[in-house]
């Protein structure tokens, strides 16, 4: 959260213009709305790993963590910062993976700092509390960067070379496809840690009841820790692909994925792994596709994207994958 | 003689469960007295010296205590999380803008922009409120975020991002008994009577039988269904009563600037107007107000305090670091309402 807002632009976006005029003979109109689907699962993709950090935190602590958004900002920060130190002795596949690591690296520790100081001590304080404490931490971090790092916008790197791409019969920028693939990675990689390791089991009994976890001898207070770690890896990775996306970050970058990834989250009912990478596929989809189709969509997508979320809240009130949870009487 | 409600460890103390009626005691009613009188004095002494530019400071976090005062019914009485109540301070402050440049009289635009937020919030309202905690947030938020969008994008209407009035037109100054509001000071005494008004209302109504309703749905929504408080029709009228609070606010505001954009209506302010209540003390009209001033000040406070050294570029990092260290060590908030410490104490 940051009290300047950053408009959203897609004007640098790779891919926003499309390669529309493509002559291959087919249906121009239907080749266009397949470019617009995978712009569609690129975004969707980013705004998954986002979302996934709210959702695995809120399936343990009940809570809004509303500095993520700042995590995901610092993230794409610590990855500008290792590829100014880099670049001059590596390129290609070597330096996208160590800048990605090292993101992912710093974003982890800063999601753990920010649970030890400012969440741990309000366990078992009123539920806003930590609201308070979250919009507290989020305003310093966007602050220690705008007085420490930059006050302005800054050109982030491509990393890879980007060229056109014939994919069968369409075509796409290798960039989106490289960010599109990290992306599946790293939402496997989760599915396979929150399903099949220890410590996801650990996770899950968290989230199904945090007092019984305990009971069974799981060291709650580390789970959440390595939630928290695992929430800021994401978020970090998904700093440093909309970084490369957008092709330029600021300090007050995270704001807007961040309060959509969050909508997103909600979307496809919080708490829920599945529902939070559902619905940021679905959120992604919705903004590109009210971009591409709607008159001035580019002004509107957003408030369509919106609408359409209350709808769906509207008509189930727990989101798409959401339990309905019994009242407890 | 009544029966009384026996403690376990302690069977020959009462309990006091609820202290139902407001007692303000002769010394706090004279304190209230003394602080409205030094906030009516002080201002005009400032007028004239250099320190005048405080009363516009004052003004504005005056607007901030009438929003809080508006959404602690929501929030710290009813307990329903609404992050999209900014939306209604930009309904009020566009409605007024919009009639003022047409010219109607003040009261009359009060009482339209109030109606024009109380019907948006009536339409919201009925359908989200019974949408629990958090996804209640999130839908009050959509709807915060539509509402700057529309007014950000419907050029027509609402001359976009440039702001109302547009070029040519004017929002004419409030007229009251052929005298001109013209001057800070006198949008700070205006502001102050709203105020005042606000702080009745919410002390009447918190110790009134709707604010008792209210405190228990907030603490348990089921039980009070169960004792036959009727919940959905409650939660709206708190929800209804916040927005009043807000139109009026956001036309005090419209006609004090005279110039509305919706860059003054960001998801940024809701959040601000929530944490004002809740480092305050959720439903306590005083640890409000207190919140209010600390947290709408804050920026002019610190300038004050920070003045001179080159500490000053780093105030809202300051403000950042004392909003968690606040939350930190007194999580109640500052002025935590008597109601909760009425629960558990013993007489005797």
């Amino acid at each position: 959260m940051s009290p300047i807002v950053q408009p959203a632009t897609r004007n640098g976006a790779p891919g926003a213009s499309g390669a529309a005029n493509s002559a291959s003979g087919r249906n121009p109109q239907l080749l266009m709305f397949l470019e617009q689907l995978f712009n569609a699962l690129v975004l969707g993709s980013i705004y998954s790993l986002i979302a996934l950090g709210y959702t695995l935190v809120y399936g343990i602590l009940m809570m809004i963590n509303f500095a993520h958004s700042e995590v995901l900002m610092a993230g794409a920060f610590v990855g500008l910062g290792v590829s100014i130190l880099i670049t001059p002795h590596l390129s290609g596949w070597l330096a996208m993976a160590l800048i990605l690591l090292a993101s992912m690296a710093g974003a982890g520790f800063l999601g753990f700092i920010i649970e030890r100081l400012a969440y741990r001590p309000l366990r078992r304080a009123a539920r806003l509390a930590p609201l308070i404490s979250a919009i507290g931490v989020s305003i310093m971090i966007t602050n220690a960067v705008f007085l420490w790092v930059s006050k302005t916008t800054l050109p982030f790197p491509k990393l890879m070379n980007d060229r056109v791409m014939r994919l069968g019969f369409f075509e796409a920028s290798s960039l989106q496809i490289l960010i599109f693939c990290t992306a599946i990675i790293l939402l496997t990689c989760l599915e396979w840690l929150v399903r099949r390791t220890m410590i996801g089991k650990a996770i899950r009994a968290c989230a199904d009841d945090l007092g019984a976890a305990s009971l069974m001898g799981i060291n709650t207070d580390r789970m959440i820790a390595i939630t928290f770690v695992i929430g800021g890896m994401l978020a970090g990775a998904a700093g440093v692909l909309n970084g490369m996306y957008y092709g330029s970050i600021k300090y007050n970058l995270g704001f807007l994925p961040g309060v959509k990834a969050f909508a997103a989250a909600v979307l496809g009912g919080i708490g829920n792994i599945t529902g939070a990478v559902l619905g940021g596929f679905i959120l992604g989809f919705l903004e590109v596709m009210a971009a591409g189709y709607l008159p001035n969509g580019n002004q509107w997508k957003d408030v369509f994207a919106f609408m359409v979320l209350i709808g769906v809240l509207l008509l189930r009130p727990s989101g798409i994958l959401g339990e309905r949870i019994a009242e407890k009487v | 003689m009544p029966p009384t409600l026996k403690h376990p460890n302690y069977p020959n103390s009462p309990i006091t469960l609820f202290k139902t009626k407001h007692q303000a005691s002769w010394k706090s009613k004279l304190s209230s007295l003394a602080a409205l009188a030094a906030l009516i004095v002080i201002p005009a002494l400032l007028q004239s010296t250099p320190q005048a530019y405080l009363i516009r400071s004052a003004g504005l976090v005056g607007l901030y205590v009438l929003l809080a005062l508006g959404l602690n019914f929501t929030l710290g009485y009813a307990g329903l999380f609404d992050l999209g109540y900014i939306a209604f301070y930009a309904i009020g402050a566009y409605t007024a803008a919009k009639l003022a440049i047409l010219g109607w009289s003040f009261p009359v635009v009060v009482a339209a922009s109030i109606a024009a937020a109380l019907i948006v919030r009536l339409w919201v309202g009925v359908a989200i409120l019974r949408l629990r905690g958090d996804y209640l947030a999130i839908v009050t938020m959509g709807f915060g975020e539509i509402t700057r969008l529309v007014l950000n994008n419907w050029d027509s209407f609402t001359n976009g991002p440039k702001g109302l009035p547009r070029v040519g037109e004017t929002i004419m100054p409030i007229r009251i008994f052929g005298f001109s509001l013209i001057s800070n000071l006198h949008y700070y005494y205006l502001i102050l009577i709203f105020i005042v008004a606000a702080v009745i209302i919410s002390k009447r109504l918190e110790n009134s039988r709707l604010g008792r309703a209210w405190v228990a749905i907030r603490e348990d929504e089921m039980a009070a269904q169960l004792t036959g408080i009727p919940v959905a029709n409650l939660k709206l009228a708190a929800f209804m009563i916040s927005a009043v609070f807000a139109a009026v606010a956001g036309s005090l505001f419209a006609y004090w600037e005279r110039f509305v954009t919706p860059e003054s209506f960001v998801f940024w302010e809701s959040i601000l107007i929530v944490a004002m209540i809740v480092t305050g003390g959720m439903g306590s009209v005083h640890g409000v107000i207190l919140g209010a001033i600390l947290l709408g000040g804050a920026p002019q406070i610190l300038q004050i305090a920070l003045g001179g050294s080159e500490w000053i570029n780093y105030r809202y990092f300051f403000f950042g670091l004392v909003l968690v260290l606040t939350v930190l060590f007194r999580p109640q908030g500052l002025f935590p309402e008597k109601r909760r410490h009425a629960t558990l104490k013993i007489n005797g």
